[in-house]
């Protein structure tokens, strides 16, 4: 099983993003994207998540590219975003139990999810009384809740507490110890991962280029 | 199959919570009715004439209310990047929205009309093809704008581009749901007019999902 990508490059309103970006993800690997602001992390992450269109190069998978079945590819990844997709009208349960179904998952897989990231006590309260970070915890746990190979990860420990960090980190290692890949796009130091790094600033336009609409 | 009934599931419960919503475009509906007769005096006849025109349009104006949530809410908070991702292709998504918004704002006016026919003195003949009428019209109206609502996602005052954009693709729901009505008054067959509306509403159901998919996945990207 192997997810790659070749010579990829995306233009955004006329900017050019990056070119020439290659990445490959065996099973058990992570990768992390660095780089600053609005180099393109997000945008290669929805890349990666099909939600975003590349102009150039190939993203696949073993059994071929990506683009020829988007559908299969959004079912063997989960994409945890800025936006948490907390609907703050339900409870804490019923906004996880949602997304668990959705995707395959059961009562059981949400609970051990919820009970994983410290939510458990809160399951009944409804979603706009959560801080932040506790709306975020929510987020995370969608990874935990139904099962996929792919987590595309964008910048998880944002307003996290210590303890919420520890946890997302023991979860990741578990993942990836169990055959899963994870790309995480993030700022901060998350200590020795055994992750690769894709350092953004290699694939940016030259600095000849840069500011030249294309 | 079973990813279209957790999302209605879903849109009902949000409905339900916000169940606000749904009994504020009924109020509209009625007071918009209730209107008409402060303008135009409250002689019976000249009422009953008008009433299954006045049903339909302020059907039609307390429904464009309703749009602009549809898929806004979900667009802000990264719930339709999610739907986008999920195991239902994005047309089923529309549909189950749709289906959703018909139960939680098409029923409630149709259970609503025939107050304001009762209001403008309908005649008898009248109630039975305004019900068959609403039911066959109603979701159209909910598919259509549907796709409204798709379309205008990310657009600065969206709610207004969005009845620009409905309001002329469901006259033709409204020149046959009244005419309906107006047939049965006047003791012509009512027939022709409700297999028209059904018409229009199999090619919405055929038709609509698929636009609102491809504004959906335009408006992601």
């Amino acid at each position: 099983m192997r997810f790659f990508g070749q010579d990829l490059a995306c233009v955004r309103g006329e900017r050019l993003v990056f070119s020439g970006l290659d990445f490959a993800l065996t099973p058990g690997e992570a990768l992390i994207l660095a780089g600053r602001n609005g180099s393109g992390k997000t945008t290669l992450l929805r890349l990666m998540a099909g939600l975003a269109p590349y102009q150039a190069g190939g993203l696949g998978w073993d059994d071929g590219p990506v683009r020829d079945d988007p559908e299969r590819h959004a079912a063997r990844l989960h994409y945890v975003a800025h936006l948490d997709a907390v609907k703050p009208a339900l409870t804490v349960w019923e906004n996880l139990e949602f997304w668990a179904r959705l995707r395959g998952g059961d009562s059981d897989g949400a609970r051990a999810a919820l009970a994983r990231l410290g939510l458990d006590g809160l399951s009944g309260v409804p979603a706009r009384y959560l801080s932040a970070g506790q709306r975020h915890r929510l987020s995370l746990a969608r990874l935990l809740a139904a099962p996929a190979v792919l987590w595309l990860l964008d910048e998880p420990t944002v307003a996290l507490d210590g303890e919420s960090v520890t946890a997302l980190m023991a979860a990741l290692a578990e993942h990836r110890a169990g055959g899963g890949m994870a790309v995480i796009a993030t700022n901060v130091d998350l200590g020795d991962l055994g992750a690769s790094t894709l350092d953004m600033r290699r694939f940016a336009p030259d600095p000849g280029q840069a500011g030249v609409s294309v | 199959m079973n990813a279209f009934t957790i999302i209605v599931g879903r849109e009902l419960r949000l409905a339900l919570r916000q169940s606000g919503d749904s009994a504020i475009i009924v109020m509209f509906f009625v007071l918009a009715a209730v209107l008409f007769p402060f303008g135009l005096g409250p002689e019976p006849n000249l009422l009953a004439r008008m009433a299954p025109g006045v049903v339909w349009v302020t059907a039609l104006l307390a429904a464009m209310l309703s749009f602009e949530r549809l898929f806004l809410a979900d667009y802000e908070d990264g719930s339709l990047e999610q739907l986008a991702l999920g195991p239902a292709p994005l047309a089923l998504v529309a549909l189950a929205k749709a289906l959703a918004h018909w139960l939680t704002t098409g029923v409630p006016l149709m259970l609503a009309a025939p107050l304001i026919g009762v209001l403008y003195h309908l005649p008898e003949d009248g109630y039975a093809p305004l019900i068959v009428s609403m039911i066959l019209g109603t979701p159209t109206i909910s598919l259509i704008g549907t796709v409204g609502a798709a379309l205008t996602l990310g657009a600065r005052r969206g709610g207004v581009l969005l009845s620009l954009l409905v309001l002329p693709l469901v006259v033709p729901v409204l020149i046959f749901g009244a005419g309906a009505i107006d047939a049965a008054i006047n003791g012509f067959p009512v027939r022709p007019q409700l297999m028209v509306l059904g018409g229009i509403l199999l090619a919405a159901l055929a038709l609509c999902p698929w636009a609102s998919a491809a504004s959906v996945r335009q408006a992601l990207e």
